[in-house]
């Protein structure tokens, strides 16, 4: 649809007059024409199952039916007189306005914080809201991985999923060849994702912008076709199975253990002798509490990459990624050395998203190269952009809204991916800089004139 | 590099940089044609000349953006000698302490104010972080070190007057104010040349006068050499102890302002062969 459309008028741009009504018709004609030409392929022919087989049934009618529909909308908007907007767009954007400045989100990220603490013991909380939840916080994490590399330091990178995989089946292959567990592989997981970082670091430490983009790009599918096609070693598109879950304090979290070990419900069984006289039952193995284990552990993983990304922006390593993003020049001419500076960036970026994928992983159990395409990494990337560069807080608001929205969308069915893309549009007309903007000083001289 | 590794033959001992032979070339175009100059210790140097006239390209040579394709740059002070045309970009700054500005102003324009005069400390505070671990930790090594990196911040700030702007982003900075900041991050790095590019362009006179007790403030308060490009003839006669001038990439004249405003080849590259009179008034 044409972008002139009432509700692409951004909020501070009133349109003035209506328009002859000439005009109006030539405009809702142009609108009904490009609505034939997209609704053509996607609404005017549909499979249909009929005895022995499939055939392809046309509904033509659909079609112009949807034509009518923009060309009497397009022309309503056209000749109604002032400014035409949705009635929420303003409220919307006033409200991200309002996230932005500083007083706002003080409160906001604690309160966000200790809900998501105790979300798995609200009484609307089951199995289904706690793995949610989980998936919700592995891209918060990711997010704040990548708002280090994309916020910060300025690096556009399209191939963050590739760190998430190495990750991934870091833990994997170490977990099934050497037996290791889940707590000792989450550091070296971590470690090697930075190596890679490193890796991909160097060639295009002398890119920028849309060339970096491009080659991080396809950086993202190498690690992705390697993993696919090195069957020996990674197992090709079947994957690695049967990963180890991680453990409580090497307790594991299943109904029985193996040898010589106790279960999670086994060890916890003496401490929760009061509970079980004051409700009189006693509770064994739920499969509840592997999954509430496991979204502590995200949440905990989370909240340290938080802690670590506002700890950094505010030591002179951060600094130096900020104006390295706004000058790489300037930067040269002050003495800093801009390799070691995006190396440190990728290195760390990419550590985080190594932790995420261990983690992905020992939830799974199972790993394969289907789940590191690159539509993960743009949803990565929507949400850094989303939620405003450089902001905490607003990766949270865009992971849970992005997250979320194809997941209540599921009645919609195939639509849910339109409705996924219409709300991202909507969100970048109301407010191109993201939801939450605005950006704080690491440091102050007058720190009372706030 | 140590001195016995280079000769340092022919080197004036006064002088804490010394710019041999050097030539610029892009293809076929001859920017800067055998310059030979040399700055001397707390002394403000010039180059001045018509546009084009290969200025800035000297400059660049100077500060690592370009490699030239003939000559020595050595840089003299307490701490070594340095030989430019072979070090590393950063390093100009870093080891050579040479700090410059941008004829078009290079600041951190999302940043603060303060924040810029704290990039410009990377490297002391860099290691006072313990490369960013002890800061992680929160050392109180490393606060100090912030505190008083940020003290050499405030003075700065209030030698440029912008003390009360230092909480602003640099990129809502008036024009004049922005310069300033240039000038004052680039002090900031703590160098031993300042290089200086175009500083006065865009400034009223009243900035201009400004600029010039800044410029001596540097030279007589901190011992730092300045070198100035600069086509605002208040500023360069005003304050410059030598004036180097080049026309077409080459060095025509040399010497005092008097010196320099009296020389017929000066004369004839600003205001053509015959008029004479008022050589020293703006170009």
């Amino acid at each position: 649809m044409s972008a002139r459309a009432g509700a692409g008028d951004a909020p501070g741009s009133p349109r003035a007059r209506a328009l002859p009504v000439a005009m109006a018709l030539r405009e809702a004609g142009l609108a009904a024409f490009v609505m034939a030409v997209l609704a053509f392929p996607l609404i005017g022919f549909v499979l249909a199952d009929v005895s022995g087989g499939v055939t392809l049934r046309t509904r033509f009618e659909w079609v112009a039916l949807a034509s009518a529909i923009v060309f009497a909308g397009r022309f309503a908007l056209a000749i109604m007189p002032g400014r035409v907007s949705l009635p929420f767009a303003p409220a919307f954007a006033a409200a991200g306005g309002a996230l932005s400045r500083s007083g706002a989100g003080r409160w906001i990220g604690p309160a966000l914080a200790g809900f998501a603490l105790v979300l798995p013991a609200m009484p609307f909380s089951d199995r289904y809201i706690v793995d949610l939840g989980t998936s919700v916080l592995i891209y918060v994490m990711l997010g704040w991985g990548l708002n280090i590399v994309v916020g910060l330091a300025g690096l556009l990178d399209l191939g963050y999923v590739a760190f998430y995989a190495v990750g991934a089946y870091s833990f994997a292959l170490l977990a099934l060849h050497f037996d290791l567990t889940f707590w000792q592989c989450l550091p070296l997981a971590g470690v090697f994702a930075a190596f890679f970082g490193i890796i991909l670091g160097f060639p295009v430490l002398r890119l920028r912008g849309d060339y970096l983009a491009i080659v991080t790009l396809g950086f993202g599918e190498i690690i992705r076709m390697v993993l696919l096609n090195w069957q020996e070693f990674t197992g090709g598109p079947n994957g690695l199975s049967s990963i180890p879950r991680p453990t409580f304090l090497g307790a594991p979290l299943a109904r029985s253990a193996p040898e010589g070990t106790t279960t999670f419900h086994e060890l916890v069984a003496p401490l929760m002798e009061p509970v079980y006289a004051l409700f009189g039952e006693e509770w064994g193995f739920s499969p509840m509490h592997r999954i509430v284990w496991l979204y502590y552990i995200i949440l905990a993983l989370a909240l340290v990459t938080n802690f670590f990304t506002l700890r950094i922006r505010n030591l002179p390593i951060g600094r130096a990624w900020e104006a390295l993003r706004e000058d790489e020049i300037a930067c040269r001419s002050l003495g800093i050395n801009p390799t070691n500076t995006k190396l440190s960036a990728f290195a760390i970026g990419a550590m985080f998203a190594g932790f995420a994928g261990s983690f992905f992983a020992a939830r799974q159990g199972f790993v394969s190269p289907e789940s590191f395409t690159y539509i993960e990494s743009a949803v990565i990337l929507a949400i850094v952009v989303l939620g405003g560069m450089g902001s905490q807080l607003g990766v949270v608001i865009a992971a849970a809204f992005l997250i979320l929205i194809p997941e209540f969308g599921r009645d919609f069915a195939q639509y849910r991916m339109l409705i996924f893309g219409l709300a991202m549009v909507l969100v970048m007309i109301w407010r191109p800089q993201g939801l939450v903007s605005g950006r704080e000083p690491s440091v102050r001289l007058h720190p009372e004139a706030r | 590099m140590t001195p016995d590794a280079v000769s340092t033959r022919g080197i004036d001992p006064a002088a804490i940089l010394s710019v041999d032979h050097l030539t610029m070339r892009f293809g076929g175009l001859v920017a800067v044609d055998d310059v030979s100059f040399a700055a001397r210790e707390r002394e403000i140097t010039s180059i001045i000349g018509p546009n084009g006239a290969g200025k800035t390209t000297v400059f660049n040579c100077l500060t690592g953006f370009y490699k030239p394709s003939v000559g020595r740059l050595a840089l003299r002070h307490a701490g070594g000698f340095h030989l430019l045309e072979r070090m590393e970009g950063f390093r100009i700054c870093k080891d050579a302490r040479i700090a410059r500005t941008f004829q078009n102003i290079r600041l951190f324009g999302a940043m603060t104010v303060l924040e810029n005069l704290l990039v410009a400390q990377h490297n002391r505070l860099m290691v006072a972080s313990g490369f960013s671990i002890l800061g992680l930790l929160g050392a109180a090594s490393y606060r100090a070190a912030e505190r008083e990196a940020v003290e050499r911040a405030r003075y700065w700030l209030e030698r440029v007057g912008l003390a009360d702007r230092a909480d602003w982003e640099a990129g809502n900075l008036p024009y004049g104010d922005q310069r300033r900041l240039e000038i004052a991050r680039a002090m900031c790095t703590d160098p031993v040349l300042l290089c200086l590019d175009e500083p006065a362009a865009g400034l009223n006179p009243r900035e201009s006068a400004a600029l010039n007790d800044l410029l001596r403030f540097v030279r007589d308060e901190h011992g730092a050499s300045v070198l100035l490009i600069e086509h605002d003839m208040s500023v360069v006669m005003e304050i410059s102890d030598q004036i180097v001038v080049l026309d077409y990439g080459r060095k025509i004249a040399s010497g005092s302002p008097a010196q320099v405003r009296a020389d017929p080849a000066v004369i004839r590259a600003y205001l053509g062969e015959d008029d004479a009179a008022g050589a020293g008034a703006s170009p």
